[in-house]
């Protein structure tokens, strides 16, 4: 490696580890206060909690005070049952735009394209009344409705790009075989898909876990808030209880970093897949 | 085990003829080797039978049943592909008992039958094992165990060798020709390998820009191939091609004189005086001692030694390069003059528009 190639692999990886910082720091900060006793949070909020400041008092007062595993239980439901439904979803659209010419295909997917460039909020008006008059206001179906329209255009987009390149071989064999259309997504598609699955994955249960605006806009009760609602509750307009506060965001990352890990060795398996054969 | 009968077979992309009027009878049992350059046909031809592709138009019967209609897995076919296109998440077994559970062969008969298939192709310890932990090839000889299994009435074979190297594809040559053998299933197989097409073949189909150009025993196409195509296709190193002309006719007997060679007599009635023509000699009949009405004169420019036999390119009197094959020790060295002689029953003549003109020398 010479002198120049160094140096710009050294300026490199300075930004890299600069935004790395920027993106950690905050969360981190988050969860370290959420340790800490209220006087010290304001005292030293950069300091890590230690044996005087350390206490437990925000996740007490969470779990006494406000319905939080319910919040928890909704957001999962949300997040889990709209992540399968656009996978399914997702993945046979993609088969269905990649592998068949039909009347029609290419309008289709173009219409699809239109879903990732509008977003979803600017329907937000339309959206309330729709659910108002279907009679799904403050349902969990509601927002799962929502969400599932807002992941399906990028999950088909994604996912059609890998049906591509699993060789046309593989299913004219399976029609050879005798093997049915369904099957064959199901059997011999799905499976090596999984890699692009878990990425699609990941870029949906992020945005839909973090999600304030729709459950703001379309759940109105406890029973039927999601977390990032629920941490709403303790920010007052006089008075915030940050150590509540910080309790309850803390544990609402937790999830979305345990899928993450589970599916980040997928993950750099899809993002990387192609690039060498 | 069954029939094929193809009439009339048309295929188009939008404005592009991609097959022209194809007729083909294959007989029951017979094994056909389809073979071209690419972009013949061949495989668009293979994958119309197994049904992968629809027709523009022409009809396709299976065993005496019209199968333009039906999907592939209906007409009694197998197919074994260039890629082998075993399913990577399936171990051996998987792959080839997974079309059968759709097909309503019950377990015990899927069990037997992979069982005789596995010993066939020596299978039996690469069973539970994945297409990745295969050689290229075992995988063929998987893929190859999937067509069987389903015990079709026709296979149907993609250049299934032309992703293995040089020696495993001699041997999985001669296996294809024992499973023939013991089966006695009808076979189509696609390649543009003129060796495999020769080894392997019953009959050998050649195809050129979608059109048949000559149907025949491989032994006949290389006696005597129909046309100009067909004669430069078949054979390695390809004919050597002179021009040349009819000087003069006498009682059926008609006086060839071109650049390069010196000028023969050919009893062939159908030529007229003025006829253009061109005649073609095979590297391997060109020969020093040999007698023969042809004789071509040329310095030797290149040698190429195999061991058994040697090429040697020669350029000839009109500047033109043409090949010969010397067999025995003694290679010709370059700058050697030399005078080549080849028999009568070893040259071919072709008219005008490239169609052989049958001579009375070969009878």
């Amino acid at each position: 490696m010479s002198g120049k190639q160094r140096a710009r692999s050294f300026s490199v990886h300075l930004i890299l580890i600069a935004y790395s910082l920027l993106a950690v720091g905050p969360i981190l900060l988050v969860v370290m206060n959420s340790f800490k006793m209220r006087s010290a949070i304001f005292g030293a909020p950069l300091a890590p909690p230690d044996a005087t400041t350390f206490s437990l008092i925000g996740y007490q007062k969470v779990f006494r005070t406000a319905h939080i595993l319910t919040y928890y239980s909704n957001s999962l439901i949300v997040t889990l049952v709209s992540m399968a439904l656009v996978l399914l979803f997702g993945a046979m659209a993609a088969w269905a735009l990649t592998e068949y010419r039909f009347r029609g295909s290419t309008a289709l997917a173009l219409f699809l394209s239109i879903g990732i460039m509008v977003p979803i909020r600017l329907g937000s008006v339309a959206i309330l009344n729709m659910m108002r008059s279907a009679g799904l206001n403050d349902t969990l179906t509601a927002l799962i409705l929502v969400y599932v329209a807002q992941g399906l255009p990028m999950s088909i987009f994604i996912l059609s790009e890998f049906i591509q390149q699993i060789p046309k071989d593989l299913r004219d064999a399976a029609r050879c075989d005798g093997v049915p259309e369904i099957r064959i997504f199901f059997e011999v598609v799905a499976p090596l898909l999984r890699p692009a699955i878990a990425t699609v994955a990941v870029f949906t249960i992020v945005p839909i876990w973090n999600d304030l605006w729709f459950p703001l806009i379309l759940t109105s009760s406890d029973t039927t808030h999601t977390v990032t609602l629920g941490v709403q509750q303790f920010l007052g307009q006089y008075i915030t209880d940050w150590n509540s506060v910080l309790a309850a965001l803390s544990m609402a990352i937790l999830p979305v970093v345990v899928i993450y890990v589970i599916l980040s060795r997928q993950l750099i398996a899809g993002l990387t897949s192609g690039a060498v054969k | 085990m069954a029939n094929l009968r193809i009439e009339h077979l048309n295929k188009r992309y939008g404005a592009t003829k991609v097959l022209n009027d194809i007729n083909l009878n294959i007989e029951d049992g017979e094994f056909v080797v389809l073979v071209g350059p690419s972009g013949c046909g061949k495989s668009t031809l293979l994958r119309m039978i197994a049904g992968l592709d629809g027709a523009s138009g022409g009809d396709i019967h299976i065993a005496g049943k019209l199968v333009n209609a039906l999907a592939p897995a209906e007409r009694g076919i197998a197919m074994v592909f260039q890629s082998y296109a075993l399913y990577p998440h399936m171990n051996v077994r998987k792959n080839m008992t997974f079309g059968l559970k759709f097909t309503g062969v019950p377990p015990t008969e899927r069990e037997r039958r992979v069982a005789e298939a596995a010993r066939m192709l020596r299978l039996e310890e690469l069973l539970d094992r994945y297409p990745r932990d295969l050689s290229g090839g075992q995988r063929q000889r998987v893929a190859i165990g999937r067509a069987i299994v389903r015990e079709p009435a026709v296979f149907l074979f993609d250049e299934p060798l032309s992703n293995l190297d040089a020696a495993l594809r001699v041997s999985t040559r001669v296996e294809i020709a024992n499973l023939h053998r013991m089966l006695k299933s009808t076979i189509v197989y696609v390649t543009h390998d003129q060796v495999e097409a020769m080894t392997l073949a019953d009959r050998i189909v050649v195809m050129n820009r979608g059109c048949i150009e000559q149907v025949g025993r491989p032994l006949d196409l290389y006696y005597a191939p129909a046309n100009l195509f067909v004669a430069g296709f078949i054979g390695s190193p390809a004919m050597n091609f002179f021009e040349a002309k009819v000087e003069r006719v006498e009682s059926g007997c008609a006086r060839v004189a071109g650049a390069g060679f010196r000028s023969f007599e050919l009893s062939a009635p159908s030529l007229e005086v003025g006829d253009l023509l061109t005649v073609g000699v095979r590297p391997e009949h060109l020969g020093r001692g040999a007698d023969g009405p042809f004789a071509v004169e040329g310095v030797v420019e290149l040698v190429e030694r195999l061991g058994e036999s040697s090429f040697a390119y020669l350029r000839r009197a009109d500047n033109r390069l043409f090949v010969a094959e010397v067999r025995g020790r003694q290679t010709p060295t370059p700058g050697e003059r030399a005078t080549l002689v080849a028999g009568a029953r070893d040259v071919h003549v072709f008219d005008a528009s490239g169609l052989r003109v049958s001579t009375q020398n070969e009878a």
